[in-house]
């Protein structure tokens, strides 16, 4: 019911937000999509993972671009100066071509046997192994060692996930502070580029330091 | 009768149908919008007369005994003028941007506790995410500025909304940070085991006697009286010492305040009100608006400054608990004489509102003192005091308490609880003096080489100026 609700909304919002023409309007209903998406994370008991796409999609990237939309007041874009017209069509048929892949991928994982409506009545089949299993899902689930610290208790909980980013003994602290070391090269980079000029230097001396460090 | 009474007020959670669930939930939401919302009039109250007080003057006096239906004239006059929407605004935004101004603010009241009962605590007691929660409410709140002030298609509104949504997510960092640490301290993130130092959904029935704790409080397993009935007594051997702010002492303190610090820029008030300027931006982000929609952001930033002062008590300042343990509760030999279901309403009902709401008064008035005390910042300093003031010193901070405690965690099982303590807290000491050492050793040197430069100067020439040689056009220079 809720799943229906907000992944119905989810979707509303978000061609509501490809088709407003108004950036403004466009980027709150982006907020909303983001919103129905943290919701429907509640929904699979991934509390932290909602919080956490509040505070940093909705809380401080989508604020991040209001600003930069109202600083360059943006209006509604004049239709007939639209230099890429053949983005349209382009866009529809990759559009097309993503939702077959997707098709693709979600007829070959739903399990072969009776029809979704049967399942319903026999719950058991659900979850019984079918003729010729996915080797990927038997992979994780007879691994132990890779699903150490998740379990169905600690999934999606803030322990769950601060066990499985931070052990070493886990695959995922490597990646996570290569992460961070990258977004301190963005930050890094970023201030040197906006750097003003200090009055004493000349222009030569700005130019070298530039050159240096770039 | 009693069948429905037991489900609706006394059985615990997992022993009810639906409805008496839906019914409680409604329940503590009511509780909970009474007293957030309920409070508004009265802070509105309080500030007037108090800031009178501090300039010399009466306040409001003239409407009920000491002014006291003040708000509820000014309410009534805001509802009764005319709802102007001004021609060129965007309507759509214009007319929600005063409810997401509002809605925020309402949805954190949904897990600050106002009481150590496990059904009763909060509007939702068992949330694990609490601190979490309120992160991501509070930044979503910038929303209802920014909308305001780009919707109304009105430079002074504009304005003030970029310098609101700036200041906020400026601030926010800081008080994201001393949040942090006393996460980091604490080892929760739910608000009620914050407050109480354990968690309320995990634990089962203890025998008496049991003492819990790592929050702000020693928490003793009791009986009350000869009848059987267990109850969490808040034990007479803790209070206000064991609360987070005197905890890893300086470092909670200095979390403490950073919190406050940026509370107070968080709502948009005096000496950090920029973006209501009234000598510059007329009224900042809410120019436009009249009648019951500037009700709304009245309304708003009031219950907002309740709100983060309620999160710092929780933080900070022990939530509901008394500042001494044995404040905090009935005697347990009172269970002797009246029913253990009476000793735990008052308990719960009376008591711990009580403390919560008490100190809730004295950080608002703390608020309200500020406001009459300083001069508003100008717009380049506050931004210059959140970044490079207030954001270095919560990070130092926050690295210094995880140190300290890392080292406690280390030295645990050899040298004891004391023991282990003295030793985080010294290697942090130890940093911290070495690292203020070296800032002061590096302004010193600054400040000698500038007395020099200075000398020197003025020896020369009163105002050192770069040498600069302008051709002149109508007499050129002499071929060399």
């Amino acid at each position: 019911m809720l799943f229906l609700l907000f992944g119905g909304s989810a979707l509303v919002t978000g061609i509501t937000m490809v088709l407003f023409p108004n950036p403004v309007r466009s980027a709150l209903f982006l907020v909303l999509n983001l919103f129905c998406v943290a919701v429907l994370y509640l929904l699979l008991n991934a509390y932290f993972l909602a919080t956490v796409q509040v505070i940093v999609y909705a809380g401080a990237i989508m604020v991040l671009f209001l600003f930069v939309i109202m600083l360059l007041n943006l209006g509604t874009p004049d239709r007939s100066l639209d230099k890429l017209r053949w983005q349209q069509p382009a866009a529809v048929g990759i559009a097309v071509v993503l939702a077959a892949l997707f098709g693709a991928v979600i007829y070959q994982s739903v399990p072969a046997g009776p029809p979704a409506s049967a399942m319903m009545v026999e719950a058991p089949t659900l979850y019984a192994p079918r003729a010729e299993p996915n080797p990927m899902l038997t992979n994780q689930i007879s691994d132990p060692n890779q699903l150490r610290a998740i379990t169905p208790d600690t999934m999606g909980t803030v322990t769950g996930i601060g066990q499985s980013l931070y052990n070493p003994g886990e695959a995922w602290l490597f990646p996570f502070e290569a992460t961070s070391i990258l977004l301190l090269i963005a930050v890094i980079g970023s201030v040197v580029l906006a750097k003003r000029r200090l009055p004493g230097e000349d222009a030569s001396a700005a130019g070298e330091r530039e050159g240096g460090t770039g | 009768m009693n069948d429905l009474w037991q489900q609706l007020f006394i059985l615990p959670t997992d022993q009810i149908p639906w409805w008496a669930e839906v019914f409680r939930s409604v329940i503590r939401l009511v509780i909970a919008l009474a007293g957030g919302l309920g409070s508004v009039p009265i802070l509105v109250w309080l500030e007037r007369r108090l800031l009178g007080w501090f300039q010399g003057r009466l306040g409001p006096n003239r409407v009920g005994p000491f002014g006291l239906l003040q708000p509820l004239a000014d309410a009534l006059k805001l509802m009764m003028k005319e709802d102007i929407i001004p021609t060129n605004v965007d309507r759509t935004i214009y007319v929600m941007a005063p409810a997401i101004a509002l809605f925020p603010v309402i949805l954190s009241l949904t897990v600050l506790p106002w009481n150590g009962s496990r059904e009763w605590g909060a509007v939702a007691p068992n949330i694990d995410i609490g601190i979490l929660f309120l992160l991501a409410v509070g930044s979503i709140e910038v929303y209802g500025a920014i909308l305001a002030g780009w919707s109304s298609n009105n430079k002074y509104s504009l304005l003030g909304g970029l310098r609101a949504s700036s200041q906020v997510i400026s601030y926010e960092l800081g008080m994201g940070l001393s949040i942090v640490s006393v996460l980091l301290i604490a080892g929760t993130l739910g608000t009620q085991s914050l407050v109480m130092g354990y968690d309320l959904s995990q634990t089962g029935v203890l025998a008496p006697g049991t003492l819990l704790g790592n929050g702000q409080a020693i928490v003793s397993v009791a009986s009350v009286g000869d009848t059987g009935y267990t109850v969490y007594e808040h034990a007479a051997s803790s209070g206000f010492w064991d609360w987070h702010f005197l905890r890893l002492f300086p470092f909670g303190l200095i979390a403490t305040g950073i919190y406050m610090i940026s509370m107070i820029a968080e709502t948009n008030r005096a000496p950090f009100d920029l973006p209501e300027a009234e000598t510059e931006l007329v009224a900042g982000f809410h120019t436009e608006y009249s009648s019951f929609k500037f009700a709304m952001f009245f309304m708003g930033e009031y219950a907002n400054m309740l709100i983060v002062s309620a999160i710092c008590v929780t933080l900070f300042f022990g939530g509901w608990l008394a500042p001494f343990g044995f404040l905090s509760q009935l005697p347990a030999v009172t269970g002797l004489y009246v029913a253990p279901g009476v000793v735990n309403f008052v308990n719960s009902f009376v008591i711990a509102p009580f403390w919560l709401f008490t100190k809730l008064y004295v950080l608002i008035g703390l608020f309200i003192a500020v406001r009459a005390s300083f001069p508003r910042l100008r717009y380049d300093m506050l931004m210059k005091f959140g970044w490079k003031g207030m954001l270095p010193v919560a990070l130092g901070n926050l690295v210094l308490i995880a140190t300290s405690l890392a080292v406690q965690q280390v030295t645990f099982p050899s040298l004891g609880y004391y023991g282990a303590w003295w030793a985080g807290q010294g290697v942090a000491w130890g940093i911290t003096l070495v690292v203020v050492g070296i800032l002061f050793y590096g302004k010193y040197v600054q400040y000698q080489a500038k007395k020099r430069v200075a000398r020197t100067t003025d020896l020369i020439a009163p105002i050192r100026r770069p040498t600069v040689i302008v051709p002149t056009p109508s007499a050129p220079a002499p071929e060399a």
